[in-house]
């Protein structure tokens, strides 16, 4: 894709590409268990080709995620000004300001899009990009992080999910209002397929269209969906472009292992089998709208993907998973079942249950917090945080922001509770039944559910 | 290691672990937990109300003979009178089998059954003879395609005999998941748009349709099964090693060895698909033939038994466009076989068999 952008922008080409792009590189090393050394390798490959292309570059770890602000997961509203402009006023605008800085003779350019004025940076052929392995400590925290998570397929979305706030930063800080991915039609069909037995069916136009713009004012395109892979293995070879293979997380995985991993061996068979499968499945996607469910349109979103939440107490298979899923409790018609809730998350990562954790509440600090954080989940990053056992490793900025978004609503009754006590009825859940239910900090969607249904 | 106490009574061993959820539960604990669970499906959805008279859609297998155990202990509590209705499609070797399991039941559990057959309903055409005719072609005979579109409107024939006012069927959270699977990798965005939910309200005169167990797993269908010791026929149809449908159930099988909760996050999914409208299915019509409902002018029943009268049984399967049955390159090796394969860029987002009746 790089390449095809280089191309793009060459005097020659019939149609000019009209924006400056600037390329990022994600070193994910960590997260995968190689050493510093090997990682010091392939970065110097990288750093090689990219000194090639002339842009502007970056090289950033995945470390640097546990130095993430919680503003990263804030959907900041887009810029007025760019949405404003017709196309054509905001293409003869940028080509103005070129002209002015080619004539002012400043070398590199700045890193704006169509249609944004943003402040000339300096960008020089000098880039972000640490010399030295990162501090260990964070290395140390991201493989921690990573070894917890019981099943490759939740280690997986995890990654995907750091790395998309990663470059989402990266983008914000250096003032980039799009980002581009590579995404080819068979990747994206593979895509489709997992997110939907994921459980991320609501979202699929948001994860596989060509724009996505659940992030406000950094939107994520997908220029390359209509070629496929083979496609693309032919234009590298027929033009030589460089590329470096990185060892990935599920690299030498058995293909049991994940749902990806699954997923792809099952289409690219299919596909030899009969060779319009991955088309057919691409071209669903393109019938798909990002509609959100009628009723709930500006509804609080997702703490990890961003998207409005698609858990409600009306839909049967989220309300009969959270029964009989969630919490290894006693079966649903009992009312035993509410009480036994607090106690449910931890346990219910291990086999069976401790079969007596129901009785009585455990006052446990840390399952109170799970819930807060699970609470603002969507449906499938819930399934998939049932199998990270703990959320401590996390990164600070998402338990921040979790903290942040629980607290909200407490802070607005604050002034209508009439006892004095001052612990917090437990969070935003209040679309889905009272809060105040003493020594109850674990606002399960199933004491709601449950009580909701057996009246 | 002694086995640990079910979790719900905590008076005896427990005899199994639900497959979701990992509980160890014994026997009596988990048949009492299935049954609570099927009638919250059916309270919560509203599906059957007092005083309807239910169709039991009754092959002899395992969902079918699970869903009319559970309704006749359910009916006191919901007010609805039962009927079993089998379907004769005239497969030799299996389906006499499987309609001796049926007597059986009915008569084990003094329930009205009525039988309904292929060959009085549809002039004589039984599932033998449709793969006979459409066999020789040098593509797959896409048997699945005919039983289950004339399966389901002599089911409705059955109903309206027996005067039901709702079908039930036995489709589990599998079937359901694997429907999702096949629609996508096909590219049925009718039937995609059409899916989710709990069952059909029954449009222009058709009778309204659901599935009780479509939020249980196959897996715990079996398990129940197995401790109420049902009696049901396990085989597997003999034309079944050629559907399309196979793929999906091997994938849904790996998916769930990876995820268990596999099947419930795809009947999610599936509900919260949001479809373009312009790929969503025609609001329907009336079949010019016989009245029932269609989506085009010929209902499916109608256009494919006029396929098989007419010699040219593969009429009306694929993109609606009649007069071409034999497609796809003559090359030495004659492709494997896959009913409805579905190509790039259809026009109206829907296959052939696009009327209510859901092909399998």
């Amino acid at each position: 894709m790089v390449w095809q952008v280089l191309e793009g922008l060459s005097r020659d080409s019939a149609k000019r590409l009209r924006f400056v792009p600037g390329v990022v590189y994600v070193d994910e090393g960590a997260a995968c268990g190689q050493s510093w050394e090997d990682r010091a390798k392939t970065l110097t490959d990288v750093r090689q080709i990219l000194q090639t292309l002339g842009f502007p570059w970056h090289i950033v770890t995945l470390e640097e995620v546990f130095a993430l602000p919680p503003s990263v997961l804030r959907c900041s509203a887009q810029d007025p000004v760019g949405t404003v402009e017709t196309y054509k006023v905001a293409v003869d605008s940028f080509l103005q300001q070129q002209r002015t800085l080619a004539a002012e003779g400043v070398r590199g350019s700045p890193s704006s899009a169509q249609g944004e004025e943003q402040p000339s940076q300096p960008c020089t052929q000098d880039p972000q990009d640490p010399v030295g392995p990162p501090p260990a400590a964070q290395t140390e925290a991201l493989s921690q992080l990573f070894d917890s998570v019981k099943t490759l397929t939740a280690k997986e979305e995890l990654l995907q999910t750091l790395r998309t706030h990663l470059i989402l930063h990266v983008a914000r800080t250096h003032g980039y209002s799009k980002v581009m991915t590579g995404d080819s039609c068979t990747r994206l069909a593979i895509k489709l397929m997992t997110s939907l037995a994921l459980g991320r069916g609501a979202f699929l136009a948001w994860d596989t269209g060509f724009s996505d713009e659940r992030h406000g004012d950094v939107v994520v395109v997908r220029p390359m969906r209509e070629h496929t892979l083979k496609e693309v293995a032919f234009y590298n070879r027929l033009f030589a472009v460089p590329s470096v293979f990185t060892p990935a997380i599920d690299t030498k995985a058995s293909e049991k292992a994940s749902i990806h991993r699954l997923m792809e061996g099952f289409l690219l068979r299919l596909q030899a089998q009969f060779p319009s499968t991955v088309s057919t499945v691409y071209r669903t996607s393109e019938k798909l709208v990002k509609a959100p469910r009628d009723g709930c349109a500006a509804g609080p979103r997702c703490l990890l993907c961003m998207c409005s939440l698609d858990v409600d107490s009306a839909d049967s298979a989220t309300a009969f998973g959270a029964q009989t899923q969630d919490f290894s409790q006693t079966p649903a018609p009992t009312p035993r079942a509410e009480a036994g809730a607090p106690a449910g998350p931890c346990c219910a990562a291990g086999p069976g249950g401790a079969p007596n954790c129901w009785q009585g509440t455990r006052p446990c600090g840390r399952e109170g917090s799970r819930a807060h954080v699970i609470e603002q989940l969507c449906y499938a990053c819930r399934v998939n945080m049932k199998d990270v056992p703990c959320l401590e490793p996390l990164p600070p900025y998402i338990l921040a922001e979790a903290q942040l978004r629980s607290q909200r609503p407490s802070v607005e009754i604050q002034e209508y509770l009439v006892n004095s006590d001052d612990e917090a009825p437990a969070s935003g859940s209040g679309a889905l039944g009272p809060p105040e239910q003493e020594g109850k900090e674990a606002r399960a969607a199933c004491g709601c559910i449950n009580k909701n249904f057996f009246n | 290691m002694p086995a640990p106490q079910c979790s719900s009574c905590h008076a005896t061993r427990a005899a199994l672990r639900r497959p979701r959820s990992g509980q160890a539960l014994c026997g009596p604990c988990f048949c009492t937990a299935f049954e609570a669970e099927v009638l919250h499906t059916v309270l919560a959805g509203r599906l059957l109300p007092p005083g309807a008279v239910v169709a039991v859609g009754a092959s002899g297998g395992k969902d079918s003979t699970v869903l009319a155990h559970v309704l006749r202990e359910l009916a006191p509590r919901l007010g609805v009178s039962l009927r079993l209705v089998a379907v004769d499609e005239g497969i030799g070797g299996y389906r006499d089998a499987a309609l001796a399991a049926v007597r059986r039941q009915a008569a084990r559990w003094d329930l009205p059954l009525t039988v309904v057959a292929y060959a009085d309903l549809f002039g004589g055409w039984t599932m033998d003879a449709v793969a006979r005719s459409t066999a020789g072609t040098g593509r797959s005979r896409a048997c699945c395609t005919f039983c289950g579109v004339l399966r389901r409107r002599a089911l409705e024939e059955g109903a309206r005999l027996v005067g039901a006012t709702h079908i039930v069927t036995g489709h589990n959270a599998d079937d359901v998941a694997e429907t999702v699977l096949m629609n996508f990798l096909r590219g049925d965005a009718g039937r995609l748009a059409r899916g989710g939910g709990l069952g059909s309200r029954g449009e222009g005169g058709a009778l309204p349709r659901c599935r009780p167990l479509q939020l249980a797993s196959q897996k715990e269908v079996v398990l129940y099964a197995h401790f109420r010791r049902l009696d049901y026929f396990s085989e597997e149809c003999v034309y079944a090693p050629e559907a399309f449908r196979g793929h999906a159930r091997d994938l849904l099988k790996l998916l769930e060895a990876a995820r268990p909760s596999a099947a419930l996050d795809l009947v999610h999914s599936a509900e919260r698909l949001a479809l373009a409208p312009a790929a969503r299915p025609p609001p329907p019509g009336a079949c010019s033939r016989c009245g029932a409902l269609a989506s085009r002018a010929l209902c499916q029943v109608c256009a494919l038994l006029d396929g098989l009268q007419r010699g040219r049984p593969r009429l009306a399967i694929g993109k609606g466009r009649g007069g071409r049955d034999e497609e796809g390159p003559p090359g030495p090796p004659p492709p494997p076989p896959s009913d409805l394969r579905s190509g790039p860029g259809p026009a109206a987002g829907e296959c052939g068999a696009a009327c209510k009746e859901r092909c399998e």
